[in-house]
């Protein structure tokens, strides 16, 4: 976008400005946090702290002039947003590994930090118009389903702490389901693009709500029947949960019906009933959830309530306020690096911190809807809704599971916990909304001259 | 380190982090709330007032009426459903007609003014002379083709 047409088109919103500041912004909020983990911890700020805030800096930096120059008309608030989380999980990291050096490796986030912007800057450079993704809606839901299956096959696939979830490639580990919720909100959008007539409108009237026809229900049963497969044979509660609940919600979205969430939640509460049943699993995580301060379960290895018991504890003795950055015992807490990083938070910020976090998830997926809203096709309506809606999707699970609210799956807190996979695909997941906001604000392009059949457009 | 000082940067930081908070919706303020002044929505809505000039401020249309075609004379009252129109017999617009299709295309309201979207027929919608390719937004008057049909939308 050269100046010229800036000039040509007097409305111009880009607020870019606005975006640098709120950037600049999210980096000295995470050098702040930084210092003061290293005050509360040895009474001195981190050696390190310049060359960690400084890095960060400069990722984001380098983050910001891909967007500048490949999506100018992109939201101004993802990235300043996404930047705070990342950083705050960055900090919280650092912080545990000072206590507990085992598993927790801050150097380790940063690189796949960058390894995450480097993703984002190329899905922005090669992605220039989302609506390509339409054209793969049958691909994508192929290499999704291929993702999901490829930790069950022999040799290949990992069993770690009882999900088989992980694919060892050479010395990494990763974990494709993360990468296939990508591909498969791609191709629940294009699929439903192309169904949601029929999926909307046939069908008869039930008393308040409006039924859809028996053989419409196809897709929702094999999504379902998918997510039990996941659950049952990888044991990963959380996928399953995340692409059901993305499936249902993309529906709803398309259809505007609310049967169809009424036969989604029926058809996963069933589910998850015979789950309880069958697999022992399954009912383990249900009888922490109903009551987690049992004796009994506290002292129960593998499947106790210690973990989740722990994080509460942590979560209570931050209070209102917080013990402060450095001050809190997160080593108490097992996986307070990955999984559990919501209550090591917030046993260290307290409750005020922990809204204020939950509070910018909150506006990203804001930003989210409004760019689904604002979006012009109906395939990039969909497709931004199914992002926000899974990113916010995925804080509920987890961070419900942490607070108890309901059963806890593993799934990572999106850009705070520890784990390359997730870092990945969610920074990804960032690059295809900065995309999609990009063409929803970008400007209609102007008619140079009034009238007549042939019209020249300027782009 | 005393404990004063660790208590104030407590403080503080949770300060620092609810001021960013504050600032972001700040940014956003606009559309979250919508404005209140023109001035400010000029600047920031880049798509929206683009359209301004050329829809008349006499309020939104009430009617479609078919104005050519074997169905002339015709007028379905608007409301807040969407539209169909097509060959479809559970299309609102039912058309005899050998140049549309089952489902030609649609009309729905969004934020106070009603698009046009095609749904893939053979023969194509027009709005005004140009063949509708994308959802796209229809002012008062404006005539819309479908096959031997032309409606439009009156207050």
């Amino acid at each position: 976008m050269s100046a010229v047409d800036v000039a040509a088109v007097p409305m111009t919103a880009k607020r870019r400005g606005a975006q640098l500041v709120m950037l600049a912004f999210a980096v000295a909020i995470v050098m702040v946090a930084y210092a003061s983990v290293g005050l509360g911890l040895n009474g001195q700020v981190p050696a390190g702290m310049l060359g960690y805030g400084l890095g960060l800096g400069a990722l984001m930096l380098a983050a910001y002039l891909v967007l500048a120059k490949f999506a100018p008309w992109a939201d101004p608030l993802l990235l300043p947003l996404v930047t705070l989380v990342n950083g705050l999980g960055l900090v919280m990291i650092y912080r545990i590994e000072q206590s507990a050096p085992k598993l927790a490796s801050a150097s380790n986030q940063l690189f796949w930090t960058a390894l995450g912007i480097v993703m984002f800057s190329l899905t922005l450079i090669v992605l220039r118009d989302h609506r390509a993704l339409q054209r793969m809606t049958y691909t994508a839901g192929f290499v999704g389903i291929g993702l999901l299956i490829l930790p069950l096959l022999p040799f290949l696939g990992k069993e770690i702490n009882g999900a088989r979830i992980w694919v060892g490639v050479g010395g990494f580990s990763i974990q494709p389901a993360e990468f296939a919720k990508l591909a498969l909100v791609v191709f629940f959008a294009g699929y439903l693009v192309a169904k949601r007539d029929i999926l909307a409108l046939a069908g008869r009237r039930l008393l308040f709500i409006d039924l859809p026809r028996a053989r419409d229900l196809g897709p929702v049963l094999i999504t379902w029947v998918f997510s039990v497969g996941v659950l049952v044979l990888e044991k990963d509660l959380g996928t399953s949960l995340l692409l059901f609940g993305a499936f249902v919600a993309m529906l709803y979205i398309a259809t505007q019906r609310t049967s169809w969430v009424l036969i989604g939640l029926a058809l996963f509460l069933s589910g998850a009933f015979v789950a309880g049943q069958l697999f022992s699993h399954v009912k383990a995580r249900f009888d922490v959830w109903l009551d987690p301060s049992d004796p009994v379960l506290y002292e129960r290895f593998p499947g106790g309530s210690a973990q989740l018991m722990q994080g509460l504890f942590g979560m209570g003795s931050g209070g209102i306020l917080g013990t402060g950055l450095g001050q809190g015992h997160p080593n108490l807490i097992p996986l307070s690096f990955s999984d559990f990083i919501f209550a090591a938070t917030g046993e260290e910020l307290g409750l005020t911190g922990l809204m204020a976090v939950l509070m910018v998830y909150a506006l990203i997926v804001e930003r989210g809807l409004r760019t689904a809203i604002a979006a012009r096709d109906p395939f990039s309506k969909l497709l931004a809704g199914g992002v926000s809606f899974i990113l916010a999707w995925q804080v509920f699970i987890i961070v419900g599971g942490v607070t108890n609210l309901i059963p806890l799956t593993g799934l990572v807190t999106p850009f705070m916990s520890q784990g390359g996979s997730a870092l990945l695909a969610n920074w990804i997941l960032i690059a295809l909304l900065v995309r999609m906001s990009d063409a929803a604000r970008r400007p209609p392009p102007q008619a140079i001259q009034d009238e007549g059949l042939t019209q020249v457009f300027q782009r | 380190m005393s404990e004063l000082t660790l208590l104030l940067i407590r403080l503080a930081f949770l300060a620092v982090l609810w001021f960013f908070v504050i600032a972001a919706v700040g940014v956003i303020r606009t559309d979250l709330f919508g404005s209140r002044a023109t001035a400010p929505a000029a600047v920031r809505k880049p798509a929206k007032p683009a359209r301004q000039p050329a829809k008349p401020k006499k309020g939104e249309p009430r009617q479609l009426v078919v104005t050519g075609g074997p169905l002339q004379g015709t007028i379905i009252n608007l409301t807040e459903t969407p539209i169909t129109i097509g060959r479809a017999n559970d299309a609102t617009l039912v058309l005899s007609d050998d140049y549309a299709s089952s489902r030609h295309a649609r009309l729905f309201p969004q934020d106070g003014q009603w698009i046009v979207e095609d749904l893939g027929s053979t023969n194509g919608t027009y709005l005004d002379r140009s063949k509708v390719t994308r959802p796209t937004p229809v002012h008062l008057g404006q005539p819309i083709r479908i096959g031997k049909t032309v409606i439009e939308l009156r207050k």
